[in-house]
């Protein structure tokens, strides 16, 4: 079971507080209207699957409720880093990114 | 019964003896004997039937890691387990043990006629055999494969015992107590770190129980022994847990520890556990699993009476017991020589050793020579004789010819083909192994987790390796856990160096097309199997494994792995390490699934919510369903009364009359703040600006996706406070998306979310009296049909107990739903039960909502929609808001697809026959004639005998269904074809006038 630090609570909790909430980074458009039938597809459907490092949400649902994002390794499975919702993608140093 | 137990050898106690039963036998064991130990010590090596080719089989090891020697144990009524490993289930007074895999006897075996066709069942026997005739499958080869598939009987009743399970956190946890994993212990104990010692053995020293030649530190290894077992024992902040297998190794040192504490009692305390299973969160891993012997591959390698040499010098040394008086031993390692030593020492007459080795040590040689035991060095085994147990070998030297070769009668031969370290737990965390050419074998290269290796595990053998290994390692962990102490260092005398080398299969002059020569025991696979799969085609271990079925039994190839991979990477022209090792899986050894459910099984095995009013309905006769994990009640049967008649009675009464319903189970959530308005309108499809406190709408939820995931009636009880209802399944659900929103993409509104489904308990009463019912009770608001029209929410009193009452129906009849707190909902449902007998008030359950709500076409998220409808493909179209700008799924429904006109849509059914009720789920075509597989185009998704109509309905999505009104469709049964029209979905009252009635 991985132990997952939830940047609100400031605190490493097991797994079974969390859910899982796919890709991160995904902002809905402001103005839906004015996206192509493409673009709104792309929004809707399109995500990455990458071997390795993947940015994606959790929600501490069984504790403080609020959604974060979290860089972690699809290979290994680690989170290498959490971070609150709204702040931008982490860059990783080598070491941090390094499996 | 022959014996062969020497009087008072071992560390099995003399003076207790043991019962048990072999087959129905009455056998005599000593406490702290194995069914294995207690076997042998009365001659019996046959005990089981091989898998495959029913092939007479015996005990090959000491351990955990025994493929062939598996049981079926009895502990008692219901007590019956299949599979267990002769060679660590504990003798108890009592004990049935039966044999496996065979009929009708042990000795005579009908199936043993499949050894004889040997030749049918090679590598992909199946694949191959059962291709044809088509038709054959299903009726012939199935059920014959089906028949003979399975190894062992399960048991058939309830398992009576209990489970429990435990967390645990510690500073440093040491898997495996041998001399490495002690002396681990021993130096992270010292520094004052919180240890746990665990070991699946039911006595903690692993090798150290089977050797009485090294002495440590001027102690014998015994003594030692004690004296570590003491001192860890003594100290508060060492955990001591034998009997207790680590079984998996996950993620940031998450360890998985089955402990059996109860099964190696003869009567066991009232209330305790059989097991309990250990989730350990340790800041610091040591992995000390030890080594497994590897058997030799060769002819006739599987008889009873072939053994690991390893294993009879545990036999002899820790339980006494003589595995024969003529063995011969066949090896390519030093330590085979140790096990002839010991036997020797203890009379019994060894024959011979036979070492591949052409270059054997001079001081071992010299000691059999002593002893007076022939050796034979570069030479080789080419077959063995006996039926039922092994009666003699066929040696000769590897170099010469066949005329050289030499038969020696015996009973028992013992085989060392070097060891295997487990690497099962560090290959569970994704570690990196690394193939060491020397040794001929994988070892712990990189470590992903904080885990350290030590000693044999660690390709480091030998017992002065494996101490000062252990403490190394044991200290490192103790300070990188934050506690600092002192190495100790360990003298050794008696030991003799252990080198050897590896093999694939011996070298024979005989014919290894029709040789036996076994890889894995317990799967019947042999070498000719694995080269026999190369050259069809198979180059990765993994499709080697898969289509052999090599290392698949329940021993996971403890025995087998490494033989079989250096078979194929001889077959392949490949190195070992480019053919790869297969992956391993927890749990290291088979686990009973009690031990996974722990407590969680029977009424703990998942959440039953109940509402207030669920007692009530309990008391009075209720059936029961169950709605996500809330149970409901079904209908409420009369005496004599069967679902049908109970549920037309109670649609009767409520249309008639006065209906109540349990609706506590609806999702509420309380949306609150100066932006609730807005974030409801930018959540649900409809309008909430202009709603007026005081009145209430019927909101759809759509996904992103444009499709319904949630519909439900929302109040406005003041400008920034509404009350949500969502589907009983969907409330959670609904809560998240909500909160993903307002979180994520709508931060910049005022709004706060709070689950109230349990605070309230609700209660719908249904029916012209409703309001005749509750007028009377209810104080402070004006239900009059101007201030409380259809569709309105407002708080006050009834019955003396707040209540927010909400006007609404979804059963077409007038209606209310009486919103009380919880701890007043049974309360307030007897008062209301109590006043409504005047009107022959009549509870419903959610049957009857179904039907009623059929009749009115109101539909059922999740059962009439199903995540591809959209609100005009299910009839809501007139709920969304077209002036708004935006809503979650607003795009979505502009996107192409969702303006096909032969998308489904929800559209009523009328069968042709009305007494005809259509099955839910059934497919609808439009020409029956089609041939098969004809064109679906929908399926019903909801359909009742309705009273009111005195006919069935239906409700059901079709392709162009709008389109289709008056057409008649065909739903295709076993019986017959059936013959609906397609209607709307407003079957009773159109025109709503029974919602003010």
């Amino acid at each position: 079971m991985l132990l997952i630090h939830c940047p609100y609570c400031d605190a490493t909790r097991p797994e079974v507080e969390f859910a899982y909430g796919g890709q991160a980074h995904i902002a809905r458009p402001l103005d839906p209207s004015s996206t192509t039938d493409e673009q709104w597809r792309d929004h809707l459907y399109i995500r990455v699957n990458p071997r390795g490092i993947h940015a994606e949400r959790w929600r501490h649902i069984h504790g403080c409720g609020r959604f974060f994002n979290a860089i972690r390794d699809t290979v290994s499975d680690k989170f290498v880093t959490t971070y609150k919702a709204g702040e931008p993608r982490p860059e990783l140093t080598e070491k941090e990114g390094a499996r | 019964m022959a014996d062969f137990r020497i009087p008072g050898a071992g560390r099995v106690n003399h003076g207790k003896p043991v019962q048990f039963t072999f087959n129905g036998k009455t056998i005599t064991g000593l406490e702290g004997d194995t069914v294995a130990s207690a076997l042998l010590a009365n001659g019996v090596h046959l005990v089981g039937r091989s898998f495959k080719y029913h092939r007479p089989r015996g005990i090959l090891s000491a351990g955990s890691e025994e493929p062939n020697a598996l049981l079926g144990v009895d502990h008692g009524p219901a007590r019956v387990e299949p599979n267990n490993r002769a060679t660590v289930v504990e003798v108890t007074q009592g004990l049935k043990t039966i044999s496996q895999n065979h009929w009708p006897s042990l000795e005579r075996d009908i199936g043993a006629i499949n050894d004889v066709l040997y030749m049918l069942f090679t590598a992909g026997f199946y694949y191959k055999t059962f291709m044809w005739p088509k038709s054959f499958w299903n009726k012939v080869y199935e059920p014959i494969i089906r028949g003979t598939a399975g190894l062992g009987k399960p048991p058939v009743e309830p398992d009576p015992d209990t489970y429990s399970s435990r967390f645990a956190h510690c500073d440093v946890l040491v898997v495996g107590s041998g001399p490495a994993g002690l002396a681990a212990a021993l130096a992270a104990g010292r520094s004052g770190a919180k240890v746990f010692l665990v070991d699946e053995q039911t006595e903690l020293g692993g090798s150290l129980l089977s050797e009485t030649d090294a002495s440590i530190n001027g102690m014998s290894g015994w003594a030692w022994l004690k004296a570590s077992v003491d001192e860890l024992a003594g100290m508060d902040n060492v955990t001591l847990l034998p009997r207790t297998t680590a079984i998996g190794y996950y993620h940031q040192n998450f360890v998985g520890l089955c402990q059996r504490i109860t099964d190696h009692l003869s009567s066991a305390p009232q209330g305790a556990p059989r097991e309990r299973m250990w989730k350990i969160r340790a800041k610091q891993v040591v992995l000390a699993q030890g080594a497994i012997e590897k058997p030799l591959v060769f002819d006739g390698n599987d008889r009873p009476g072939v053994m690991l040499a390893s294993a009879a010098r545990t036999y002899l040394n820790r339980y006494g017991v003589k595995v024969g008086n003529s063995p011969v031993v066949v090896t390519s390692h030093d330590s085979a020589w140790l096990a002839a030593f010991d036997l020797a020492r203890a009379g019994v007459k060894v024959q011979a050793i036979i070492d591949v080795r052409k270059a054997v040590p001079t001081d071992l040689k010299a000691t059999a020579e002593s002893l007076g035991i022939e050796v034979l060095a570069g030479w080789t085994v080419t077959g063995t004789k006996g039926r039922l147990r092994v009666s003699s070998v066929r040696a000769k030297p590897i170099d010469g010819g066949s005329e050289q070769a030499r038969e020696f009668a015996c009973d028992a031969l013992l085989m060392g083909g070097g060891w295997t370290p487990s690497l099962h737990l560090f290959s569970h965390t994704q570690g990196k192994l690394e193939w060491r050419e020397d040794a001929q074998t994988f070892l712990p290269a990189k470590h992903v987790e904080s885990s350290r290796c030590a000693g044999a595990g660690n390709g480091e053998f030998g017992l002065a390796n494996a101490l000062q290994q252990g403490a190394a390692a044991g200290q490192a962990a103790a300070a990188d856990a934050g506690f600092s102490g002192s190495g100790a260092s360990y003298e050794i005398a008696g030991e003799i160096a252990l080198g050897g080398t590896t093999l694939r299969e011996l070298p024979t002059d005989r014919n290894t097309a029709t040789a036996k020569a076994f890889v894995d025991f317990q799967n019947d696979v042999t070498a000719k199997d694995i080269r026999l799969a190369v050259r069809e085609g198979f180059k990765s271990i993994e499709h080697v494994k898969r289509y052999t079925t090599t290392g698949m039994a329940t021993d996971q190839g403890k025995t087998s792995n490494i033989n079989g991979l250096l078979i194929a990477s001889d077959a392949v022209q490949r190195p070992a390490p480019q053919v790869g090792l297969t992956t391993f899986r927890p749990p290291y050894t088979p686990t009973t699934f009690g031990a996974f459910a722990g407590y969680n099984r029977g009424r703990l095995f998942d959440v039953t919510r109940k509402t207030p009013i669920d007692s009530w309905a309990e008391e009075q006769g209720a059936v029961f369903e169950p709605v996500s994990l809330w149970r409901r009640a079904w209908y409420f049967p009369k005496p004599g009364e069967d679902m049908h008649a109970a549920v037309a009675r109670e649609c009767k009464a409520t249309r008639d009359s006065l209906g109540i319903f349990d609706a506590s189970t609806l999702g509420k959530i309380e949306i609150v703040g100066p932006d609730a308005a807005e974030f409801l309108n930018r959540m649900y499809t409809n309008p909430w600006t202009k709603l007026q406190p005081g009145r209430t709408r019927y909101g759809v939820l759509l996904g992103e996706d444009g499709f319904i995931r949630d519909d439900g009636v929302i109040g406005r009880l003041s400008t920034d406070r509404f009350h949500v209802t969502t589907t009983t399944g969907g409330a959670a659900r609904v809560l998240n998306m909500m909160e993903d929103y307002l979180q994520t993409e709508f931060p910049d509104l005022k709004v706060w979310l709070t689950s109230t489904t349990e605070q309230w308990a609700v209660i719908a009463v249904n029916g012209p009296n409703s309001r005749n019912l509750i007028a009377p009770l209810v104080e402070g608001i004006d239900l009059s049909e101007e201030a409380f029209p259809h569709m309105s929410i407002a708080e006050g009193k009834i019955a003396g107990v707040p209540t927010r009452l909400f006007r609404m129906s979804f059963t077409g009849e007038r209606g209310y739903e009486i919103n009380v707190p919880a701890r007043y909902g049974r309360a307030i449902w007897e008062k209301l039960m109590a006043e409504g007998q005047r009107y022959g008030i009549t509870p419903y359950g959610t049957e009857t909502m179904h039907v009623l709500r059929a009749e009115k076409g109101y539909i059922i998220v999740g059962q009439d929609t199903d995540g591809t409808l959209t609100p005009d493909d299910a009839g809501l179209g007139w709920a969304i808001g077209k002036a708004k700008p935006d809503f979650v799924g607003k795009r979505s429904l502009s996107r192409p697809d969702m303006l096909k006109t032969d998308r489904k849509q929800l559209v009523g059914l009328l069968t042709e026959d009305p007494k005809t009720v259509l099955e839910e789920g059934a497919q609808i075509v439009l020409d029956p004639n089609q041939a098969v597989p004809m064109k679906m185009v929908g399926h019903v998704t909801s359909s009742y005998w309705s009273v009111a109509l005195n006919r069935s309905i239906a409700l059901a999505v079709i392709e162009g269904g709008n389109g289709r009104m008056g057409e008649t469709v065909h739903i295709p049964m076993p019986s017959g074809t059936l013959r609906a029209k397609v209607t709307g979905t407003v079957f009773y009252d159109p025109e709503n006038t029974r919602l003010s009635a």
